[in-house]
């Protein structure tokens, strides 16, 4: 096994997704070995989040191909669906059930066995401290409360890769910190590869290895936080990534999510 | 397996939870009941109709289910809103399981309502036939339930948001109930309004509910529960395509 290169969690060659004439994503190709921390970075709009949905089997892509853990994105969905684990930028608990109730539905829906489901979720809602409130409802937590639930969630059936689209977006730093530290402990102790998008770059800067920026679609640089800073000759990572993407700001919906720019598009596309 | 049970206990937990939702939609069949039950029983009574409460009883029923259960397809809309439906959408379970699931557990509520609405119109004066035809009825109330949540599902699936909500209220919702001889016999109606009602689906439910709870009909029981089989499976058909076709 020693001698054979590392795995790979996810190979993206050549990916393409259309919306009607836009190219939302337009030719992406790279790579992520298993067990890395990979930061995706862009504006708003760059193509971020289409890019997740289609690795995780959401979208479609309109050409190119996509293999996670060698699993077709495509052709082999329920071995994808197995193989990661997802928190995504906007909410998706159900509000109306108990922060146990979420764990135990996302375990029966992966096939999680009784006994095994039981031990995992006090093992994870200790972790992220939220053992004490399972019976309450998630409409009473708070945001940073939902977050950590929502992780904890994505972590109960054993993903080998975790996807976290803004994970952090709107927390306060103790809660960021926090959030932060879980993440890292996964990556270090159960060798999950963690692939994240942020606007935060220091937080790019403190955990990936592997930084890609995407802007109008195109991944317009790849590398570690210093071959990106020696490449735009700057001293910090937010400088380097305004020198590549430039600073005039983007467009942006009242929303701000990318979710509904997507459907206007779709929609236009029609 | 698993995946239907644990979206159908969902659907469930959610509505046990909602007490306003259970009162609320308690509210309108009631209100109907007491108005027209009342109010236009002395003319039903004297046209030689027999007792309109008892007519208007399975009506009643039936439009407590409809609107129960076209609002729990509709439900769907909310999960997309506030993105539950993308956790059920990246599990690696089929989209057939998550509709068959949620259209079951809707389907319940839906039957749940239109039972409770039964045992309230005890309270003002209504007798069915007998008990004994409460379990063909609930049959009956059930197959309305699964046809009408998967309705609401497949409208749903083709939504985005809530903008159409009122729309498909007044324009299909309002109309299923008052075009299905729900308040007034088929006999005798202009030929018209005879031949929408009897394009409308709602108008078997009444019907067999009718036959089964006060023993009076109008298309007879088999061709009732026929169609209503038959269409609750076209519609479960169309509702599983369309929710196929959810993109998030």
């Amino acid at each position: 096994m020693s001698t054979t290169p590392p795995e790979l969690a996810i190979s993206v060659k050549n990916l393409v997704k259309k919306f009607g004439d836009f190219a939302a994503v337009n030719d992406i190709s790279f790579e992520i070995p298993s067990g890395e921390i990979f930061a995706f970075l862009g504006p708003n709009g760059a193509g971020k989040t289409t890019t997740i949905k289609m690795l995780t089997t959401l979208l479609h892509q309109t050409a190119g191909e996509i293999a996670v853990y060698g699993f077709s994105t495509v052709t082999q969905q329920a071995d994808v669906r197995k193989s990661f684990g997802i928190v995504f930028q906007d909410p998706s608990l159900d509000e109306e059930l108990t922060a146990y109730e979420n764990m135990e539905f996302h375990g029966v829906l992966y096939g999680v066995e009784k006994s095994i489901r039981k031990t995992r979720i006090q093992e994870l809602l200790t972790i992220v401290e939220l053992w004490e409130r399972k019976d309450h409802l998630v409409k009473t937590f708070s945001g940073g409360m939902r977050r950590r639930l929502e992780i904890a969630r994505g972590l109960l059936h054993h993903p080998k890769i975790f996807f976290l689209d803004e994970p952090t977006i709107g927390l306060d730093p103790q809660t960021r910190n926090q959030i932060w530290a879980y993440i890292q402990n996964l990556n270090t102790t159960e060798k999950i590869t963690i692939f994240f998008t942020t606007h935060y770059m220091e937080e790019a800067e403190k955990f990936a290895q592997q930084i890609a920026i995407i802007d109008h679609g195109q991944i317009v640089a790849q590398g570690t936080s210093e071959e990106l800073k020696a490449r735009t000759q700057k001293s910090t990572l937010e400088d380097a990534f305004l020198a590549l993407t430039g600073t005039a700001i983007r467009e942006e919906e009242a929303s701000g999510s990318d979710h509904l720019r997507m459907h206007r598009k779709m929609w236009r596309g029609r | 397996m698993r995946t239907i049970y644990i979206l159908w206990l969902r659907q469930l937990k959610r509505y046990s939870r909602s007490r306003s939702r259970i009162f609320g939609s308690l509210g309108q069949p009631l209100l109907f009941l007491i108005a027209f039950g009342f109010g236009f029983g002395p003319i039903f009574q004297r046209a030689g109709g027999g007792n309109y409460i008892n007519f208007l009883v399975p009506g009643v029923i039936s439009q407590g289910i409809l609107f129960t259960a076209i609002f729990s397809g509709i439900e769907l809309i909310w999960d997309r809103q506030f993105g539950f439906l993308k956790e059920t959408l990246v599990a690696p379970v089929s989209r057939l399981e998550i509709m068959v699931g949620r259209t079951l557990g809707g389907a319940t509520i839906a039957t749940f309502q239109g039972l409770i609405i039964f045992f309230l119109t005890l309270l003002v004066g209504f007798r069915p036939y007998s008990f004994a035809a409460l379990l063909p009825a609930l049959v009956i109330m059930f197959l309305i339930a699964l046809l009408f949540t998967a309705l609401g599902t497949a409208i749903a699936s083709t939504l985005q948001d809530f903008q159409g909500f009122q729309l498909i209220m007044n324009f299909l919702v309002m109309p299923l109930f008052f075009l299905s001889g729900a308040l007034f016999p088929l006999e005798g109606i202009p030929d018209a309004l005879k031949t929408i009602a009897s394009l409308n689906p709602l108008s078997y439910g009444v019907d067999g509910l009718r036959t089964t709870l006060v023993n009076t009909s109008h298309f007879g029981l088999l061709q009732d529960m026929s169609i209503l089989v038959i269409l609750m499976v076209i519609m479960m058909a169309i509702g599983s395509y369309l929710f196929s076709k959810v993109e998030i």
